[in-house]
């Protein structure tokens, strides 16, 4: 059996759960059919009712009042029992925030492999393996699990598509499983999720994004970027490092820690394409990088690609689209 | 406050990826190594929090006998002494066996607080802080962008997703990831290069025992998901050509 651990914010499920669902299809597959689980740590929701309407297998809940708000020692102490118990052969979830914050400690308790951030299946129905990248997506590693199942599995957000969900018509059931947790073993006391600030831009409904990276060097060159910007009718974006630099606004960050957008024109200046940052925008309709690494792993997301230098081709650019 | 700080040595970003022959691991000899870029966010936190409330920083790291460049480069930071794992096999070794190293070499200095970086630039498993929590029995939290330390107790505002954050207090001893842009970094000082010479780098094997988890059978270069079309010649002729096919291909001008 393939169990899905589920995320949801106070019963609502993240979306990015229907992902791990279709590659947990995928690895029962390819291990000849095996059934696939789902496990609700604390839902109260709409999250467990979700996953069995869709009728993809037996949905258990976990409940306890220690569940309610979200603590890596609660949902530790809570999965380690049931993963014991329930014995599966692979314990898949998304990889978001908060399966970094505690599915490490999780698999390193029961003494089993972790393997984070994967983007594909490969391998046979005995041996399966895990793509992931590594070196900043520089390359792709295949992984295989040591030791006994179960092997832990964290899937990187957009690598697989959640509408492509085998449902089935027959509801699942769902099993509310009580477990027992010393209030007492907490130690993380956890305060309300919070906005930094009302945002004052939205960049998820701009047409045009130009975004820049690392390449741009400093502060002082960012006018190079705001006049292709302007040329375009685009909104100015970064790479998260340009953000922490205080270059540009926080709120003009794109990636997995910022915004995420789906814009007709994403041009990326001298952006290298790091996971965190791909994440925020690779469902862009139309990708251009400008890098002057050829290997830069954002060339793999583009539709088009100029290598070379950024302070040459940018004003080249700007010059052109002013022609007309 | 006794403030442990792990940081890992890491191929540097211009590095450009090749192979050992049985691809299952890069040629090392091609590489020119730096400081984890994460880890020096923590290492600075670590070196505020000393100025805030007095103790020690002890930088750590289980890797080859290279990783004395980071460690010196800490020490000339400000850090006041380091704790080196050595051992060849730390080079390649995953996030298990990583966190277990540091976890037998670190257990007897009992930190009141360990920090290290949310993820490491080179194999990027986002786990031997969360692992090292675990094995030194201490609570954690991760993706940390702001410490506060008061009367024994941590609270700490962790990131979520989508410019969300939430503050966790909890108590010493603990362990945090911290996430790059926490602080500014401040770099050596000629000062600081002379007084590193002096500090001490303890180092101690490798625990025995340590089992991997995982094998990495094959690294290679990416596939790419979509068909670049690459755009060549000077500037000026690259640039009229994307703006050409933007316009009548992707019609998206």
């Amino acid at each position: 059996m393939i169990l899905v651990i589920a995320e949801h914010r106070q019963g609502e499920l993240n979306r990015a759960t229907w992902e791990t669902v279709v590659a947990a299809q995928l690895l029962a597959e390819r291990l000849g059919g095996l059934p696939v689980n789902v496990a609700v740590p604390g839902a109260t929701g709409s999250a467990a009712q979700e996953l069995a309407a869709a009728g993809i297998g037996d949905v258990v809940t976990l409940v306890d009042p220690a569940l309610e708000a979200y603590t890596p020692d609660a949902y530790v102490m809570a999965l380690t029992g049931v993963v014991a118990s329930m014995s599966p052969r692979f314990v898949v979830l998304p990889h978001t925030y908060q399966a970094r914050d505690f599915v490490p400690a999780l698999a390193a308790r029961l003494n089993k492999p972790l393997i984070t951030d994967v983007t594909a299946i490969a391998g046979t129905a005995d041996a399966p393996t895990f793509l992931r990248p590594m070196f900043q997506g520089k390359l792709a590693a295949q992984v295989r699990p040591m030791g006994e199942p179960p092997c832990f599995v964290t899937f990187q957000l957009g690598a697989f598509r959640a509408d492509q969900v085998k449902k089935s018509s027959t509801q699942s059931s769902v099993t509310n499983l009580a477990v027992t947790i010393a209030r007492s073993a907490i130690r993380q006391v956890p305060e309300v999720p919070f906005q930094e600030a009302q945002r004052a831009v939205d960049l998820s409904q701009a047409a045009r994004i130009v975004a820049v990276g690392r390449g741009i060097k400093s502060k002082e060159q960012l006018p190079v970027a705001e006049s292709l910007a302007k040329a375009l009718g685009a909104e100015l974006a970064a790479s998260r490092p340009i953000c922490d630099s205080g270059w540009l606004p926080m709120e003009r960050q794109i990636g997995s820690s910022g915004q995420t957008v789906a814009p007709k024109l994403y041009l990326a200046l001298g952006i290298s394409g790091a996971i965190q940052h791909l994440v925020g925008m690779k469902g862009s309709r139309t990708i251009v990088a400008i890098n002057k690494d050829a290997d830069a792993p954002i060339f793999e997301v583009a539709d088009y690609g100029i290598v070379g230098d950024l302070f040459e081709i940018v004003p080249a650019i700007v010059a052109e689209l002013e022609k007309k | 406050m006794k403030i442990a700080v792990c940081i890992k040595q890491v191929p540097t970003r211009e590095w450009q990826p090749r192979l050992r022959d049985d691809k299952t691991w890069i040629r090392e000899q091609d590489v020119s190594y730096e400081m984890n870029e994460p880890d020096a966010y923590a290492l600075e936190e670590a070196l505020r929090l000393r100025e805030k409330h007095g103790g020690e920083v002890v930088v750590c790291s289980a890797a080859p006998a290279r990783v004395q460049q980071i460690l010196r480069e800490a020490l000339a930071r400000g850090a006041d002494r380091a704790l080196h794992v050595e051992d060849d096999a730390l080079a390649a070794a995953d996030a298990c066996v990583t966190a277990g190293a540091l976890a037998a070499a670190m257990a007897e200095e009992k930190f009141d607080l360990v920090l290290t970086g949310l993820q490491s630039d080179d194999q990027g498993h986002a786990q031997t802080g969360v692992i090292l929590a675990e094995r030194l029995g201490i609570p954690h939290s991760t993706i940390i962008m702001e410490v506060q330390v008061e009367d024994g107790r941590l609270r700490v505002k962790r990131e979520l997703e989508g410019g969300w954050f939430q503050w966790i207090a909890m108590p010493l001893p603990a362990l945090l990831t911290i996430q790059s842009g926490i602080n500014q970094l401040r770099y050596a000082t000629l000062k600081g290069i002379m007084a590193a010479k002096k500090k001490e780098i303890r180092t101690v094997p490798l625990a025995a025992g340590l089992q991997p988890t995982q094998q990495i059978v094959a690294l290679a270069m990416p596939s790419r998901a979509k068909q670049t079309q690459m755009i060549g010649g000077a500037a000026s002729e690259a640039a009229k050509e994307l703006v050409r096919r933007l316009r009548e291909e992707a019609r998206v001008l």
